[in-house]
């Protein structure tokens, strides 16, 4: 089925392995295969996010105090809003802290798991994993409830506890959804650490035993350093995950009075779009998915340089 | 960084094969104390995980005035027809909501994933195995795609689909959930590694269709890696809350985590709801822990490769 011209096939510098008779069938293919998704992905990714910047540059005008409201072109307006508006600036600082306690913490502890899972040491390996690994199938709204009973002073089972400790007060809700959101993911993350521990041929540890290492300097020295690029992957969804937070605070909010109606940034684009006042809104918007692509973009840079150096 | 407890029963390096060989079992070569050290840690770690799943299980055989008045964590005498009690009562409230919930959920997660695995699958796959002009410019978009945080474009979703007249369907928490850039993601490195090139070109040979070597050949070796993008899928739209939350209205449209939080935020004015949010909590979680049991074998497996690049 070679129908088609063939210059298009001049970008094959290398042809991988192929020497391709039918190239017109297999360009054909391609575009059968990636067409779908690249549909979908215009729809529902590029559309949208175009669609939010430009809402966002937009302003609502009324002429008069009665006339109809009108959008109109505000330039960045609402950005000015944006960055006059404390509440949500404390928002995006709450859970930055969030993020720099609960993340390393979390993986901290995932990766103790998944080297402890990977070591002689225990038996019981696949009882373990499953039982670290079952929170991971809660929903966060079901987690939050489930956490929310269990921190309430009257209905927990730990009264003794939490009628002494408010873990739902403004001091320490933050920790409490922490708590929650470790509790879910910690499996997750051990799972794919240890998952990249499998995959290191054991060899390597028997040239290391005899040359006398311990099973904490194989951890050390040669475990942790192999398994960084997992690690990394974990932090950065982290990262976004603990930008995105909204499920498990917006739950809490029926058991806890601390925890205001903009208490994280996505919650202050909730509250925001249900006034409503979509254009702040999406400026909201617009400013987080870009400070979480940032983030996770330099983080990315920064340790693929350490890695490589 | 030595191990004081190990480091006296390990030889002094020159240690032979077989000695090392045995170092690799759980053998008598590991201290008793590093041994019991790395239990513990496990098992008060296993309470921690397990405890709230089994609060959950043993609240929902109470009625609500035995929640706070019977041992917290353990069943009543007649916990067996009470839980039956219960979930009836879950079943029927509001004509037979949670029910609807479930099928709901089951729908936008279970077709979702089951369409948006396919679709990433063979995007994934074609920018794995073929050559073709701006192929690296699609694996990057889509790579960007992955660190964009879907909540941001929850509001936007909502803004263009109320403009089509969409919001409060089930198309509107159905469609976007399609997508996945993280499964092309993994698809990509799943396809990159598991499909031979070699054999690629012998089905050629043979005059097989690029189309039918996918669907027939090339998903077969490629299985336990869709299980894996299939089940994570599942779980994200499983576990969606912002979407739905700003898309739905109608109560009957609302995934199940939707209702339970609807559900949890009426409890003050409707006390009665508790121990149903109970109850549909447990009900609600028992689906993924089933899936993710069932198919272990297959994402134990895959989950690895994710970080391998």
């Amino acid at each position: 089925m070679t129908v088609t011209s063939t210059p298009a096939e001049s970008p094959k510098v290398r042809p991988a392995a192929r020497k391709s008779r039918s190239s017109g069938a297999q360009r054909r293919a391609v575009a059968m295969f990636i067409g779908p998704f690249a549909l979908l992905f215009v729809a529902f990714y590029a559309v949208p996010i175009v669609y939010a910047i430009i809402q966002s540059l937009l302003t609502v005008e009324r002429e008069g105090t009665f006339g109809a409201p009108q959008q109109v072109f505000g330039g960045l307006v609402q950005y000015q809003q944006v960055f006059q508006n404390t509440a949500f600036w404390q928002s995006v600082g709450r859970v930055l802290l969030f993020g720099a306690v609960q993340v390393p913490v979390m993986l901290g502890l995932a990766l103790l798991f998944a080297l402890l899972l990977d070591s002689p040491l225990l038996k019981g390996k696949k009882f373990f994993r499953l039982a670290f690994f079952a929170p991971y199938a809660v929903p966060g709204v079901i987690a939050a409830i489930m956490w929310g009973f269990l921190y309430s002073p009257s209905l927990s089972p730990f009264g003794a506890v939490t009628s002494n400790v408010d873990f739902l007060g403004a001091e320490l809700v933050l920790w409490a959804i922490a708590n929650i959101v470790t509790w879910v993911y910690v499996g997750y993350n051990m799972l794919i650490i240890y998952a990249s521990l499998l995959a290191i041929p054991h060899e390597i540890y028997e040239a290391a035993r005899l040359d006398g290492a311990s099973n904490i300097q194989i951890a050390w020295r040669i475990k942790i350093p192999l398994v960084v690029p997992a690690i990394i992957l974990t932090a950065v969804f982290s990262i976004i995950g603990t930008l995105q937070l909204l499920a498990e605070p917006q739950t809490l909010r029926s058991f806890s009075s601390a925890i205001s109606s903009t208490y994280t940034p996505n919650l202050a684009v909730y509250t925001t779009a249900s006034i409503p006042n979509y254009n702040l809104a999406a400026a909201f918007s617009v400013v987080l998915a870009l400070a979480t692509f940032i983030l996770s973009f330099v983080f990315l840079k920064a340790t693929q340089r350490k890695v490589s150096q | 960084m030595a191990a004081p407890a190990t480091a006296p029963k390990r030889p002094r390096g020159g240690s032979t094969t077989a000695q090392s060989a045995e170092n690799r079992g759980r053998g008598p070569r590991q201290s008793i104390m590093s041994r019991s050290a790395a239990m513990l840690v496990m098992g008060v770690f296993t309470l921690y995980f397990l405890t709230p799943i089994w609060w959950l299980l043993t609240t929902s055989t109470k009625t609500g005035g035995e929640i706070t008045s019977t041992a917290p964590l353990w069943f009543t005498a007649n916990s067996f027809a009470t839980f039956f009690e219960n979930l009836g009562r879950l079943f029927t409230y509001g004509d037979g909501l949670f029910g609807r919930w479930l099928l709901n959920s089951a729908l936008y997660a279970g077709v979702g994933a089951l369409i948006g695995t396919v679709i990433a699958a063979m995007c994934g796959y074609a920018l794995a195995k073929y050559e073709f002009r701006g192929r690296e410019a699609i694996f990057n978009v889509v790579l960007s795609g992955v660190l964009v945080p879907a909540t941001a474009l929850a509001l936007p979703l909502f803004l263009i689909f109320s403009r089509v007249e969409l919001t409060n369907t089930m198309w509107a928490v159905f469609l976007p959930s399609l997508v996945s850039p993280f499964g092309v993601y993994l698809a990509r490195i799943y396809a990159a590694a598991s499909v031979p090139n070699e054999l690629l070109e012998a089905a050629r040979l043979d005059g097989s269709g690029e189309v039918r070597t996918f669907f027939s050949l090339s998903t077969r070796l490629m299985a336990p890696a869709l299980v894996t993008i299939f089940l994570f899928q599942f779980v994200a739209i499983w576990n969606n809350f912002f979407l739905p939350l700003i898309m739905l209205r109608d109560q009957v449209l609302f995934p199940v985590t939707l209702g339970l939080y609807a559900w949890n935020s009426q409890i003050s004015q409707i006390p009665e709801l508790r121990s149903l949010v109970i109850v549909g909590a447990l009900v609600s979680i028992v689906p993924l822990i089933i899936a993710f049991l069932a198919l272990q074998r297959f994402w134990s497996s895959g989950l690895g490769a994710g970080s391998v690049k």
